[in-house]
């Protein structure tokens, strides 16, 4: 039996506008940290305030632990929720903040003060609890608010994107805190976030949305290597999946495996790559250009390599892609196909 | 399904005991005096005709509409006088001199709060010293008194949203400091400006107790003092005829003030709301 | 370049001290003149004989607040005031706050409710309080014309609700938080509305319901706001002579009296400066607090 499942989810908010979100299907793994992933739009949002209780949906179903909950209050669905302003309580203290859920739920009040000690302790915040959240950093909210949701022991966790608020140090840091937590407490955790670095890192497995619709649900490595259509193969990877469009099909093949020739073992396809621009980030390097003849000519495409000492700009050099690592998607539903034998000249 | 009854009943029960004496206003002005003085009638409904007599004898029979002139007049001139010393009162205050800015600003803002009713009775030996009994030079001059106060800590807000590069990029490009205030924050402070206008406008409208200590002939009353005082003859109420004045005077003024509302409460949580 | 630019902006800050203060004078003088003068002038007069139509005035000591004091209307004026101004605003606040939440909510026509429920408060308070006049009427009130028809009176028979003292001070009471409601409202609109949605949220997924997010987490943040609103509140009611003036002029027998129409009365109508001067000085401890705690939330407002 799932935590969380959806069928046919949908949210309307405009009668004959697009859905926010479309028919999503979808069930949770005990103990899984489950991404949603999409750009700003996409419904991921709106698909986890649904699960929450915070949204009505227009149709289907919510189940959580098996037990259809469409018509309960957030209150009632055994859910904890960490948002992305963590929406810590001004006014109350660190302790009363986390000791509020057991307050409202009504959970004896001799209990109160060893559930809390115990959540601050797990997030190593006993030392904040007297203080008011206007005196904390953004990682110390952060882990207030964790410690929030993990106080009554929730069947499951919604975090959205609790990570947007910090800045990029601490966010790697307390990216690392999240997954350690996630670990010790096992707990079944639904996170949204734009960030596919975040998605990647985290995620058991990774739910790609965009316009309210089901791209891709899999392992990070599967999104990635095995991209379910053009949008997935895009939005996932920096820069993106190089495509090309060949008779009936669009072909597909990522940056880091368009290289020298003499870099490429095995059946490869080969162009001739005029280099226009190269930029170095440290540990690799970003080179874009143009093939220069045959079907890609004109169309920009990228390399990522472990090194461009070699290559000058407005140089042109002999580049490959192995056989193995083509995608086809299909023109019109841009969907995965089957591989095919195409014509590159 | 509750929630929403409960929703609609507390909208409702509010509205109609807020609203009802205007409602109230408006039928009493348009019934006919045997239809308001019948006391088996339905007050709710027109038992006869509706009739224009109450406004005609309101704009002919009594000074009303020169109560609506004394009161513009004023206004406008109140408006002109808080203006000029608000608008830079409040700049300098905003920008000029820092903290201690602040806390003049705040002690301005107090003085707001003292009351007509605590200076009427040493203001009215003031205004006989200088002559201005039954004047509405009395009322010109003593109204900035609270007009000023307000106005300065609205606009304060206002030029204190403004971006102080703005001001640095004219300096820079070659205007001087008042330069920079006259040509840049003025024009685009149109609005917090066009605010304390209305504001001003209203606080002269609505006041009573000065306009009723210093003003006393009919001829010289504002409409706040006018209609409650002298619409009343003796002991008789011109009932349709007051209800008609008072509708009149109102509306446009709350009207306006509509229009301005999220400003004025803007100038009343003293920074309370973020 | 740069050398010249930078010169020309110390110049201009330089000069900044002297305009700035250019700039704020007059309208502290005028403020001062007007404001701290006549304050002044006043706290002189209640210790004094000074009376309309005699330039002459002489220092009599404490005698004016003996008299006064020794009063009953006095007495009946200060106890009036309290009652009005305490009982108005618990009316006002428990009432705004239901209104306040009603009014969070988007529905259809809600600005034309909204400029509909602000009446009160924008509309001149003399003709809003002869609307009032015209309902509580001693012959032809709407009031009176309902309970009549509803069999609660004989007709002829209804209560005059300004020519009895309880049902005056009742009156005066109902039309001061009428007046002030709409004010309330708007102030405890506009703290509700500054609250993040993610808060009640929060308070949601915790299990918190209706009441408990309310009482525990929306109105407790909107202390200062709260504050703001009940100060006002305070001194609009505690220094307002116009609602007493138009409805019963203090009567009947000064029952509704309150200190500022009691002190209109007798300085300006009584011709008794130094008494009326007196009278209206019993105003300022209460402003004095309130000035506090208002100095005090602007400080809050501004550390945070």
């Amino acid at each position: 039996m799932a935590v969380v499942e959806t069928r046919s989810l949908t949210k309307v908010f405009k009668e004959g506008e697009l859905g926010a979100v479309n028919s999503v299907n979808l069930e949770t793994r005990e103990g899984e940290f489950l991404v949603f992933l999409g750009p700003s739009g996409s419904g991921k949002t709106t698909l986890l305030r649904m699960i929450a209780g915070l949204e009505t949906p227009t149709s289907g179903e919510i189940l959580i632990g098996g037990r259809v909950v469409n018509d309960l209050s957030p209150r009632d669905r055994r859910i904890a929720m960490v948002f992305q302003s963590y929406a810590l309580y001004p006014h109350l203290s660190v302790y009363k903040n986390i000791a509020f859920p057991l307050k409202a739920q009504k959970v004896k009040k001799d209990l109160h003060k060893q559930k809390v000690e115990w959540a601050a302790s797990l997030l190593g915040i006993g030392a904040l609890l007297d203080r008011k959240p206007r005196e904390l950093s953004g990682g110390e909210r952060q882990r207030v608010a964790l410690a929030r949701a993990i106080v009554r022991e929730p069947a499951v966790f919604l975090l959205d994107e609790p990570l947007s608020n910090l800045d990029a140090k601490l966010r790697a840091s307390a990216r690392e805190e999240l997954e350690r937590f996630h670990r010790r407490v096992g707990t079944t955790t639904i996170y949204v976030t734009h960030d596919q670095v975040e998605a990647m890192a985290m995620g058991d497995r990774v739910l790609v949305l965009n316009k309210g619709v089901v791209h891709q649900l899999g392992t990070p490595t599967e999104v990635y290597d095995n991209p379910a259509d053009t949008f997935v193969a895009t939005f996932l990877g920096s820069p993106p999946m190089n495509l090309a469009e060949l008779s009936d099909v669009i072909v597909g093949f990522r940056p880091e495996h368009f290289r020298p020739v003499s870099s490429v073992n095995g059946e490869a396809v080969a162009f001739r790559f005029k280099v226009e621009n190269i930029e170095y980030l440290g540990s690799e390097w970003i080179v874009s250009g143009t093939p220069a003849s045959g079907k890609l000519g004109g169309q920009k495409v990228f390399s990522r390599l472990n090194s461009a000492q070699d290559l000058s700009l407005g140089g042109t050099y002999d580049f490959a892609v192995p056989q193995c690592e083509l995608k086809f998607f299909d023109r019109s539903t841009e969907k995965r196909v089957e591989p095919k034998v195409v014509s590159w000249q | 399904m509750w929630g929403k009854v409960v929703h609609v009943l507390v909208i409702t029960v509010f509205t109609v005991l807020l609203a009802f004496p205007f409602y109230w206003m408006v039928i009493t002005s348009f019934k006919q005096n045997v239809d308001l003085y019948t006391m088996e009638n339905n007050p709710f409904v027109f038992n006869a005709k509706p009739t224009l007599d109450h406004l005609k004898f309101l704009f002919t029979e009594t000074r009303f509409v020169r109560w609506l002139a004394n009161t513009t007049f004023v206004g406008i001139v109140v408006v002109a006088i808080t203006l000029v010393l608000a608008v830079p009162a409040a700049y300098s205050l905003a920008r000029l001199s820092g903290r201690w800015g602040e806390r003049l600003g705040i002690a301005i803002f107090l003085t707001y709060l003292v009351p007509q009713t605590l200076l009427f009775i040493p203001l009215s030996r003031v205004v006989a010293y200088l002559g201005l009994q039954d004047s509405l030079w009395a009322l010109i001059l003593v109204y900035p008194s609270f007009t000023v106060p307000f106005s300065i800590w609205l606009l304060m807000g206002f030029f204190k949203s403004i971006p102080k590069e703005l001001e640095d990029a004219a300096m820079v490009d070659g205007l001087t400091r008042f330069g920079a205030f006259a040509k840049m924050v003025i024009p685009i402070s149109t609005s917090g400006i066009l605010t304390v206008v209305i504001f001003t406008f209203t606080l002269v409208t609505q006041e009573f107790v000065y306009a009723l200590t210093f003003i006393s002939s009919e001829s010289n009353q504002m409409i706040g003092t006018g209609i409650p005082i002298f619409l009343v003859r003796g002991d008789v109420y011109y009932w349709g005829a007051l209800m008609a004045a008072c509708l009149i005077a109102s509306l446009p003024i709350a009207f306006l003030y509509n229009l301005f509302l999220d400003r004025f409460i803007a100038g009343f949580t003293v920074g309370a709301v973020k | 370049m740069a050398i010249a630019r930078a010169r020309i902006k110390s110049v201009g800050a330089a000069q900044s001290p002297l305009l700035g203060a250019a700039m704020f004078t007059p309208a502290v003088l005028y403020i001062l003149l007007l404001v701290a003068g006549p304050f002044s002038l006043a706290f002189l007069y209640a210790f004094s004989d000074a009376r309309i139509g005699n330039t002459e005035m002489h220092y009599v000591g404490l005698e004016n607040f003996r008299s006064i004091l020794k009063s009953p209307s006095f007495r009946m004026a200060i106890r009036n005031s309290f009652i009005f101004t305490i009982c108005s605003q618990i009316v006002v606040i428990v009432g705004a706050n239901i209104l306040a939440i009603a009014l969070e909510k988007t529905f259809r026509g809600r600005g034309f409710i909204r400029f509909l429920i602000l009446l009160p408060w924008v509309a001149p308070i003399a003709l809003g309080a002869i609307g009032w006049k015209w309902i509580l009427d001693s012959i032809y009130s709407v009031i009176s014309w309902v309970l009549v028809a509803l069999h609660f009176y004989k007709p002829f028979n209804a209560p005059m609700w300004l020519g009895e003292p309880h049902l005056a001070i009742a009156s005066v009471l109902l039309v001061h938080s009428w007046r002030l409601m709409p004010f309330s409202t708007v102030l405890l609109l506009a703290g509700r509305t500054a609250i993040p949605k993610d808060i009640p949220e929060a308070a949601a997924v915790d299990g918190a319901g209706f009441w408990r997010t309310q009482f525990q987490i929306i109105i407790p943040m909107m202390r200062p706001i709260l504050s703001v609103a009940v100060l006002f509140g305070l001194i609009f009611t505690f220094t307002d002579m116009t609602v007493v003036y138009i409805l019963t002029a203090g009567g009947p027998f000064d029952s509704t009296q309150t200190l500022p129409s009691l002190a209109f009365a007798m300085g300006i109508q009584g011709s008794d400066l130094a008494a009326g001067a007196a009278i209206s000085l019993f105003l300022v401890p209460l402003l004095i607090i309130i000035a506090y705690f208002m100095l005090r939330v602007a400080h809050r407002a501004e550390v945070n």
